[in-house]
């Protein structure tokens, strides 16, 4: 088979039983009928059972913080899931 | 008087609303009722009595800067003040605030570069001080008033490490900086309602000072571990980008946001407690974590912010 595009010989690869061929010169690919659909699945397959990634110690850009404010990371941990309703006062009290 | 000014001030705001008289539809709401103002709204028109004790003059002059900045501060409806009962009544239209339900919502970026704009513009002459400070020593106040707590020590040690401008016991190191002196979420509305742009609302703190103290609550609230790192950045970028003269656009903000930052720590902690012994009801879990910022605080002393003492 030669590449639509460039015209140079394409070779057949096997990809978790999906056949793909790919150009030899300019390396695209060419899915057959149906074989992007079998790619999507098989990588859906393959990130579903994997393990949420673990939570990361510091998810926010880091911010400069005063020496006395509060350990980095938190030990608080006040913000999160859902905002404790006694800050929720604190934000709108003089 | 205290007791008749709702009836009386639900009177005026009906009167503003409805110069012509006659009946209508809309109903009467207190917006607040507080030592430091109440509040009602009938229809469209809002109507303020300022605490017992207001100056006239100084309220006229921070009147007149909401009057002259209708892009900053939300304009009342009136440019001057009338007396009732012996309390100062001032009009305004209707915003809506914040929803108090989804402070997640907050408009961080909004009131940062209002804040940035204000600190531009220059001052009136005979604008009195920004009250900040002055607000922070009436929490101390009422934290001695409250009686004997075991909190009470640490904060007033990290009161008692403040420099004395930021205690209101002189004057601020900048005096020509025009600040709004109590900016929290309450401060913002929409106005028009819903769609129109935010505006700053309640004159009665504001004044010329040191303009890291409006952006201290949000370092404070960040400092505590309370405000989440990316809603704290969002709102310090956005002030930095508007130019706002409080802090180094690029450069570490918390040498001069530190003290302001302490005091309005401080203050809230002290808020906290007094309440708490008010009510009867201990202290939550964030009213702790303020109070341990106090404690906290007394271990490392104030930076001096860049060219304080100029």
């Amino acid at each position: 088979m030669q590449c639509p595009k460039c015209h140079a010989p394409m070779h057949t690869y096997n990809r978790n039983g999906v056949q793909i061929e790919q150009c030899s010169g300019c390396r695209g690919i060419f899915l057959d009928y149906g074989e992007l659909e079998s790619l999507t699945r098989l990588e859906s397959q393959w990130t579903q059972p994997a393990p949420p990634p673990p939570a990361a110690p510091q998810a926010y850009p880091a911010a400069p913080a005063p020496a006395w404010g509060a350990p980095h990371g938190g030990h608080h941990g006040h913000y999160g899931h859902k905002r404790h309703k006694s800050f929720g006062h604190m934000l709108f009290s003089s | 008087m205290t007791a008749d000014v709702l009836p009386a001030l639900t009177a005026k705001a009906r009167g503003a609303a409805h110069p012509q008289g006659g009946p209508c539809a809309h109903a009467d709401a207190v917006l607040a009722e507080r030592d430091d103002g109440t509040v009602v709204r009938h229809g469209d028109t809002v109507a303020k009595a300022h605490a017992p004790g207001t100056d006239p003059s100084e309220l006229s002059s921070r009147l007149g800067v909401a009057t002259e900045l209708p892009e900053i501060l939300l304009a009342p409806l009136r440019s001057t003040c009338v007396d009732l009962h012996g309390r100062l009544v001032t009009f305004w239209p209707y915003g809506t605030p914040v929803d108090p339900e989804a402070p997640e919502d907050a408009p961080w970026e909004e009131a940062a570069v209002l804040l940035a704009r204000l600190h531009k513009v220059p001052a009136p002459p005979e604008l009195p001080p920004m009250r900040g400070p002055a607000k922070a020593a009436r929490a101390i106040g009422r934290l001695r008033a409250a009686g004997p707590h075991p909190a009470a020590g640490p904060i007033l040690r990290a009161w008692a490490a403040l420099p004395d401008w930021a205690r209101g016991e002189a004057p601020m190191p900048d005096t020509r900086t025009l600040c709004h002196g109590d900016l929290h979420l309450g401060q913002l509305v929409r106005h028009p309602t819903r769609t129109g742009p935010w505006r700053l609302i309640d004159v009665d703190d504001l004044g010329v000072g040191v303009p890291a103290w409006d952006l201290a609550r949000p370092a404070a609230w960040f400092a505590c571990g309370l405000l989440p790192p990316d809603e704290w950045l969002r709102f310090l970028s956005a002030y930095q980008w508007e130019g706002g003269p409080a802090v180094p656009a690029d450069a570490d903000p918390w040498p001069a946001l530190d003290v302001p930052a302490r005091a309005l720590t401080v203050q809230t902690a002290a808020l906290a407690v007094a309440k708490s012994v008010a009510a009867g009801r201990p202290l939550d879990e964030v009213q702790q974590a303020v109070i341990d910022a106090c404690e906290r605080m007394v271990t490392v002393p104030p930076e001096l912010a860049q060219g304080s003492t100029k």
